[in-house]
């Protein structure tokens, strides 16, 4: 009975991650991405009230299809994590705990930081 | 009898509270901003440097940055400690996350005082 083999490896690739699961996992993926990008943040808020002309070569640069590529990355980073937040402090109040309730809400987080990433891109770009 | 594993003082509850605090703080800001800048006619730079001239805007703002950089102190700490085991290195990511963001306040008081 006690000859389990330990170290157990699992084979992560066969695991299906539950939905809950896999908004937890983009929480830490999304907030790690926004720390990295903190200094670009910061030196795209410092440009954009420097002086005029760091502002006007700032809206140039965000022209760059690569820019507008990276900003909606980032921008996805950022509803995803506000989202997914918000549903983690909604469970620390005690709502959404039910199974259903759970999935649902994950699927909501999902779509939601989605539908924001999409409506801001395009407003933006 | 187990022996007992002295992890140091107690800032688990502390580091959830404060990480809680600090999220509501920026979905704070996040919507007042939003909602401010949704409803504005117009968006260039004079409007966006008018907006950041305001001390209660700067205040907010800096509040906003403080409250980002202690959060992600929490969670890209609890990151390492998840996925790195060796102990040097982990010290060694703390210590650089902990200066970079030290760095990123004192960037953030130049950048919001300095127009």
């Amino acid at each position: 009975m006690m000859n389990k083999k330990r170290p157990k490896h699992l084979a992560l690739h066969k695991i299906k991650l539950p939905l809950p699961g896999f908004v937890s996992i983009l929480h830490r993926v999304s907030g790690l991405l926004l720390f990295f990008f903190l200094p670009l943040l910061l030196w795209m808020l410092q440009a954009s009230i420097r002086s005029i002309e760091t502002y006007t070569q700032l809206v140039e640069i965000l022209q760059h299809p690569f820019s507008k590529l990276l900003v909606l990355g980032l921008l996805w980073a950022f509803f995803h994590h506000f989202c997914a937040g918000l549903r983690y402090l909604a469970l620390d109040l005690h709502m959404l705990s039910g199974l259903a309730q759970a999935r649902a809400s994950s699927k909501w987080v999902l779509g939601i930081s989605l539908l924001l990433t999409v409506l801001t891109g395009g407003w933006l770009c | 009898m187990l022996e007992r594993i002295v992890t140091g003082a107690h800032y688990g509850l502390r580091d959830w509270l404060i990480q809680r605090v600090t999220a509501v703080v920026m979905v704070l800001y996040t919507l007042s901003l939003a909602g401010y800048w949704l409803f504005q006619p117009v968006m260039d730079y004079n409007a966006w440097t008018l907006f950041f001239s305001s001390n209660f805007v700067r205040t907010f703002s800096l509040l906003f940055l403080l409250s980002v950089f202690y959060h992600a102190w929490i969670g890209v700490r609890d990151i390492v400690m998840d996925y790195i085991k060796p102990a040097f290195i982990r010290l060694l990511l703390h210590v650089l996350v902990i200066l970079a963001l030290l760095l990123y306040v004192i960037w953030s008081v130049q950048i919001l005082w300095g127009i």
